[in-house]
């Protein structure tokens, strides 16, 4: 049944299995030998949680727990988005005739949709305070809008390519960094947020997180919007 | 059996299966979703894991965990897509040379 063209050959078809069954053994073991009904370090977080300044505890571990997590991952976004711009080529030609082309339906629909999903946005980054919600999953959906407005031809093309929207990526990255600095300056240690001064500085961040990522999914997007053709005529002429 | 070993069993079984495809698979679209689908494993261990102290409301450790290795994956498969592509643009084609021979005829591509 295989179809040879696309997979490898049988002895290293075999191998990799019995290899991966060995890794699905032993994971299976692992995760068995997890207990049960052990607090971990749940308690730890609850009893922490007043001093947050949120009252969601997962918001309260991303950002000020375990902050440098999210730090770092803000920053592996960055670098992805750095490294995704730099194998772009010529996409700025390329998003006015994805406008010409747009569907005159999905368009309509864009004009409605899109100011929703910015409220449904700043809805997910209040609620992330004490519910499930925040940042990551507000930035992701003004992401969503903006990619729908460049596919149904709303965006202002300018903007989508330009200068401005480079700047917004790594905002959220400086503001971050900032505020954890200056957090170890005024407190001995990295991302120690001065007593009373969590909330404001978690929120903060948070807004500029979400202008961030959202910021960063459309150019993660809008950069591979070159097609493949082009893309190496482009290439030959910088040869 | 627990609903907790259900699930990271199944998360682990999900990982080794996305595992698999990546080293069996030469498409290289293949092997990023294999990617996908053995990073979704993880998570399902982890939001598993969770699941396992006492009382109503899970660890919200792992939680968080999961939540930064979604956006971690989401970055690594975008920057993986744009590789591929590349990969493509240049050589013709997005599959690595499994077979062993004809590896000189695509070397100066």
């Amino acid at each position: 049944m295989a179809d040879t063209a696309s997979t490898s050959t049988v002895p290293v078809r075999v191998a990799s299995f019995a290899l991966c069954a060995g890794v699905g053994v032993f994971l299976a073991r692992a995760v068995l030998a997890i207990p049960e009904d052990e607090p971990g370090v749940a308690p730890l977080v609850e009893a922490a949680l007043p001093y947050s300044g949120v009252k969601n505890p997962v918001t309260a571990v991303l950002l000020n727990f375990r902050g440098y997590d999210t730090l770092l991952e803000i920053a592996v976004l960055v670098l992805a988005t750095i490294g995704v711009l730099s194998l772009a080529v010529g996409r700025a030609e390329v998003l006015p005739r994805v406008a010409e082309r747009a569907d005159p339906v999905l368009s309509a629909l864009a004009r409605f949709l899109a100011p929703v999903m910015v409220l449904i946005s700043g809805y997910l980054l209040w609620v992330g305070e004490f519910g499930p919600g925040g940042a990551f999953q507000a930035g992701s959906v003004i992401g969503a809008a903006g990619v729908l407005l460049a596919l149904s031809g709303h965006a202002r093309l300018s903007w989508m390519s330009g200068f401005a929207l480079r700047v917004m990526t790594g905002v959220g990255f400086v503001v971050f960094l900032g505020t954890a600095i200056g957090s170890m300056l005024a407190s001995g240690m990295l991302l120690e947020y001065p007593p009373g001064m969590a909330k404001d500085l978690i929120v903060v961040i948070e807004v500029w997180l979400t202008l961030s990522i959202g910021a960063i999914l459309i150019s993660l997007f809008l950069a591979s919007a070159t097609p493949v053709e082009e893309l190496r005529g482009r290439m030959e002429e910088h040869r | 059996m627990s609903q907790v070993d259900l699930y990271t069993l199944a998360g682990s079984t999900l990982f080794v299966i996305g595992l698999y495809a990546i080293i069996v698979r030469p498409h290289l679209l293949h092997k990023i979703i294999a990617l996908n689908v053995s990073s979704a494993g993880i998570f399902f261990v982890f939001v598993g894991i969770a699941r396992r102290v006492p009382g109503p409301v899970p660890d919200p450790v792992p939680h968080a965990m999961v939540l930064t290795g979604i956006v971690v994956t989401v970055s690594a498969t975008a920057y993986a897509l744009a590789l591929a592509k590349r990969v493509y643009t240049v050589t013709g084609s997005a599959e690595l040379d499994v077979s062993g021979a004809g590896r000189e005829s695509q070397a100066d591509g």
